[in-house]
């Protein structure tokens, strides 16, 4: 039940990963962009935590950093607690004893994530002999049963075939099998259902859903996609900017959220009973330049409600409902009832 | 999360980002590229040296100097300042007249390759159909084809001008130039600016001149800095084998070819053409690479 | 696969055809003609040496007949070498440059290669930043003045030292004839091969393939060799049909300067004496070699990537 879980973040006995003050940087050839800002998150085990937030906004970012796989240019900054090892600090070893392992990420972009010219079942059972030790024969037996699972249709076949003779859907699931194949403590998935159509975008929530109820897994989504969310988070964080604008429980992030960024990003989200030929409904003005964020709330040039105080960065802090929010008007509930 | 900002209270903060046109941005960038900027002033004096410097020294680059036939080593009081070659000739300005007419030969031949080039790839990409096909062949066959041969084959039969060295060089290097053009207009074709400049009614030609070319620049600009070195090297390639520039015209392919046969006497009628030439060639593949990464910074 | 390659070689032909054409008529419709030399011979000499090399038959029979005698082998006399055919001059000069040109290209790849993956993996470093320099430099120092640096070094101011080498002739292929000249023709391509490795490495190091392959907590070289490798020497592989033409040029030089009897030198040779047939042949020749190269690296892109198919 959503209700007896936490909503503040606070690290308790069955925390699977704390991010504590996580800071990354890009050095690029126009100077420093910050692209995650003193960020701080928890998960617990059979927990999903959904990261929302527009292209840019750093949540791709934030869980590349958690597992080490940040571009060369970038640095992360803060502490990630896995267990008791903090992985921005750890060696490469260590990490690579972690990551495919006890912590696993699925990404969003199957067209290209999988290695072109190696068979998939290949680069399946590398990551059962190198974590299991497990031998050829071994592997590809788990390898196949575990492709079966994620209800890939003739397994023996496809583990033979290489990525580009596989469909989106059949590609986006072998990256799922991947990342399940050692039954992971945390399981990060970035946009798994981007790009795919209807009914196997469902058949992949539901094989996340199950994870998540029979392993235990802690999984972290990523997604701009509301809808997803709603379906899967048992809490939320929404992120603008680099930062968490809003984090709370997912029933209220979607009843009343408390966030001017997040009441906009549900008004944008297309809706059935919309009125047809209605306008669909943008949040005015452009996602943020992280070269030139303004010194306060980073929102406030687009932000409709936007104050003298906001010229102050709102720190994240309780709001109704039992959320965090960085917004320093507590006032919004009756403005936005009075305008509708 | 608690370092307020109390500094500044205007709100909202603008976004300002100065108005700035892609090339002022590219020429900023490219100032910054210490390498490149280097090359940019050494090509410059390389230049201005090989221009200017035949008419400020004594001596003439086909000129003996009868008091010494023969290798006289540096001498200011005799006016040859890095010595003379074997038969008595000034090395000095051999070599800046060599670097007139090997920079020369390269400029033009450039010239030709960027002409065919620029009209056969934009009117290739721009046509598309079977012109595109036809063309995008031919291309495609003359890369199979060994064409330095071709060049000496040219050189051979028509004697060894100079207008014909840098029309032989310059149409056997426009392929690159051709395909990158094609790829580039291929990609230009189907923007918005280009609809409205069809519908607005204008002629294959105009629009080809006024929004292809333009904006296929950039790549142009990068493409022809890295071509001219390796039309110096073609060249000096010919002349070092006796196929190129003729007595008395001289070129640093030329001149290395003569240095080579005094080596082991003076070995410095063989190093200073080639430094000349070395650095020259140095300094358009830095200039070239600054220029790449200038105008395309995501490559970095 | 086979019916690609069958229609490649079709492809291959007509191209050669077309090659051989223009050259011959090139040759034959310039004014001049190789026996125009300073010193004038007398006409009786002259109207020999014209009926024997058949130059006084209608054009189109002098076509047919050279077509003719190429598809049997033979690329007719010597205009100046009279002893000889163009085709026993080939005969003897082809296996010293293609040894030699072997030899190059296999240090090249030996060399270059792995020069660029060990720049490419420490990029911005020192490492990185020598490689680079080196790469530059063996590019832009061109190889007749490279040849002469090292003949410099190796041939006059090491002449009394253990690491003097002959500064010219082959000596039958004695290895240490060999060794300057192979050098000097592999220097620029271990330049352009460090260059090309280390930009494509470079490239599929940022591959999401590669960023997928670390998550599953492969250990880095394994990443390396398993996952990017393969990819990154795609454009290696491609560089070999241009490295043809390279070699083909560079050892014009290379034979040039260092006085070896290989095709390179005796195309030069040629083109100085206007020995039409003998530069012919070795042009033709040249041209069947570079586009043999270019069919096979189509058909080792195959094998790098599952996806190209022979259809």
């Amino acid at each position: 039940m959503p209700s007896t879980r936490k909503t503040a973040d606070v690290a308790g006995s069955d925390t699977v990963l704390d991010i504590q003050g996580l800071t990354v940087r890009f050095e690029t050839a126009d100077g420093e962009v910050q692209a995650v800002s003193d960020l701080s998150l928890t998960v617990a085990k059979g927990e999903c935590l959904g990261i929302v937030g527009e292209s840019g906004s750093g949540k791709s970012q934030t869980f590349m950093a958690t597992l080490g796989l940040l571009a060369d240019n970038g640095r992360a900054t803060g502490k990630v607690m896995f267990g008791d090892a903090d992985l921005l600090t750890a060696n490469e070893a260590t990490l690579n004893s972690i990551r495919g392992n006890r912590a696993a990420m699925v990404f969003q972009d199957h067209m290209t994530s999988l290695t072109p010219h190696m068979k998939v079942g290949r680069q399946l059972t590398e990551v059962l002999q190198r974590h299991r030790g497990l031998d050829a024969k071994a592997a590809l037996d788990a390898v196949i049963a575990m492709l079966r699972r994620v209800q890939i249709p003739e397994p023996e076949r496809r583990a033979e075939m290489y990525p580009h003779e596989l469909s989106g859907g059949l590609r986006q699931r072998v990256m799922i099998a991947m990342g399940l194949l050692c039954h992971p403590e945390l399981l990060i998935a970035d946009e798994p259902t981007t790009a795919l159509d209807v009914t196997v975008q469902a058949l992949i929530l539901d094989l996340i859903r199950d994870v998540k109820d029979s392993d235990n897994t802690a999984v972290i989504l990523i997604t701009h996609d509301l809808g997803v969310v709603a379906g899967l988070a048992d809490r939320v964080a929404v992120m603008y900017a680099g930062r968490v604008v809003e984090l709370g429980d997912v029933n209220q992030i979607f009843s009343e959220p408390q966030h001017p960024y997040t009441q906009g990003l549900l008004a944008c989200s297309p809706r059935l009973d919309d009125a047809l030929g209605g306008k669909l409904k943008t949040i005015p003005g452009q996602p943020p330049n992280l070269q030139r964020l303004p010194p306060g709330c980073a929102f406030a040039p687009r932000c409709p409600y936007v104050i003298a105080a906001c010229a102050e960065r709102p720190p994240l802090r309780p709001a109704a409902g039992g959320g965090l929010k960085a917004c320093v008007r507590d006032d919004l509930a009756s403005i936005t009832k009075a305008a509708s | 999360m608690t370092d307020v900002n109390l500094v500044t209270p205007a709100i909202p903060v603008p976004d300002v980002i100065e108005g700035r046109s892609l090339w002022q941005d590219a020429w900023r960038r490219l100032l910054r590229n210490r390498a490149a900027l280097a090359s940019l002033i050494i090509l410059g004096v390389i230049a201005f040296l090989s221009i200017f410097g035949p008419y400020a020294l004594a001596w003439s680059y086909d000129q003996i100097d009868w008091d010494h036939v023969e290798a006289v080593p540096p001498s200011l009081a005799l006016k040859h300042y890095l010595g003379t070659d074997s038969v008595g000739r000034d090395l000095l300005a051999r070599t800046l007249f060599g670097g007139r007419v090997s920079l020369t030969v390269g400029l033009l031949a450039t010239g030709v390759a960027l002409f065919i080039g620029v009209t056969v790839g934009a009117v290739s990409g721009y046509l598309g159909g079977k012109v595109d096909q036809v063309l995008m062949r031919f291309v495609d066959l003359m890369y199979s084809v060994p064409l330095t041969f071709f060049v000496i084959i040219l050189m051979v039969l028509f004697g060894r001008n100079f207008i014909l060295m840098f029309l032989a060089i310059g149409s056997v290097e426009w392929l690159t130039m051709a395909r990158i053009v094609r790829g580039q207009t291929l990609t230009l074709k189907h923007r918005e600016f280009m609809e409205a400049a069809r519908a607005s009614g204008g002629s294959t030609v105009s629009i080809l001149l006024r929004h292809v070319v333009p904006n296929v620049l950039g790549v142009v600009i990068v493409y022809v800095t890295l071509t001219i070195p390796q039309v110096i090297l073609l060249e000096s390639f010919l002349s070092f084998l006796g196929l190129g520039v003729q007595e008395p015209m001289t070129s640093w392919g030329v001149l290395i070819n003569e240095g080579a046969a005094e080596l082991e006497i003076t070995p410095r009628t063989l190093i200073v053409p080639a430094i000349f030439m070395t650095a020259t060639l140095f300094c358009f593949n830095f200039l070239g690479d600054g220029l790449r990464d200038a105008l395309d910074p995501k490559d970095r | 696969m086979w019916s690609y390659l069958a229609r490649r070689i079709l492809i291959g032909i007509p191209t050669l055809w077309a090659i051989i054409t223009v050259c011959f008529f090139l040759m034959r419709l310039t004014p001049g003609g190789p026996f125009d030399s300073a010193a004038p011979i007398p006409q009786e000499i002259l109207a020999n040496l014209r009926a024997r090399y058949h130059l006084d038959d209608p054009l189109w029979q002098q076509y047919l007949s050279y077509l003719w005698n190429l598809l049997h082998w033979d690329f007719g006399p010597s205009f100046k070498y009279k002893d000889f055919t163009v085709t026993e001059l080939i005969a003897q000069g082809f296996p010293v440059s293609f040894q030699n040109g072997l030899a190059a290209l296999l240090l090249a790849i030996a060399v270059g290669v792995p020069m660029g993956i060990a720049a490419a993996l420490a990029q911005n470093t020192p490492r990185d930043y020598a490689v680079s320099g080196l790469a530059m430099t063996g590019i832009v120092i061109p190889n007749f003045v490279m040849g002469q640096l090292l003949i410099l070094i190796f041939g006059v101011w090491l002449k009394d030292s253990i690491f003097h080498l002959p500064a010219g002739g082959w000596n039958n292929g004695a290895f240490v004839n060999r060794i300057l000249p192979t050098v000097t023709l592999a220097l620029p391509f271990i330049a352009y091969l460090a260059r090309i490795t280390r930009g494509s490495m470079i490239e599929v190091m940022r591959a999401n393939y590669v960023r997928t392959a670390r998550a599953k907590g492969l250990p880095f070289r394994a990443v390396v060799i398993r996952h990017a490798l393969k990819s990154a020497l795609t454009p290696v592989v491609t560089f070999l049909g241009p490295a043809t033409a390279f070699i083909l040029t560079g050892s014009m030089v290379v034979e040039t300067i260092f006085q070896i009897p290989g095709i390179g030198r005796y195309f030069v040779q040629g083109a100085l004496n206007r020995d039409y047939t003998l530069v012919m042949g070795v042009t033709i020749l040249s041209a069947a070699l570079m586009i043999f190269m270019n069919l096979m690296v189509d058909l080792i892109y195959g094998l790098l990537d599952p996806k190209v198919r022979y259809d």
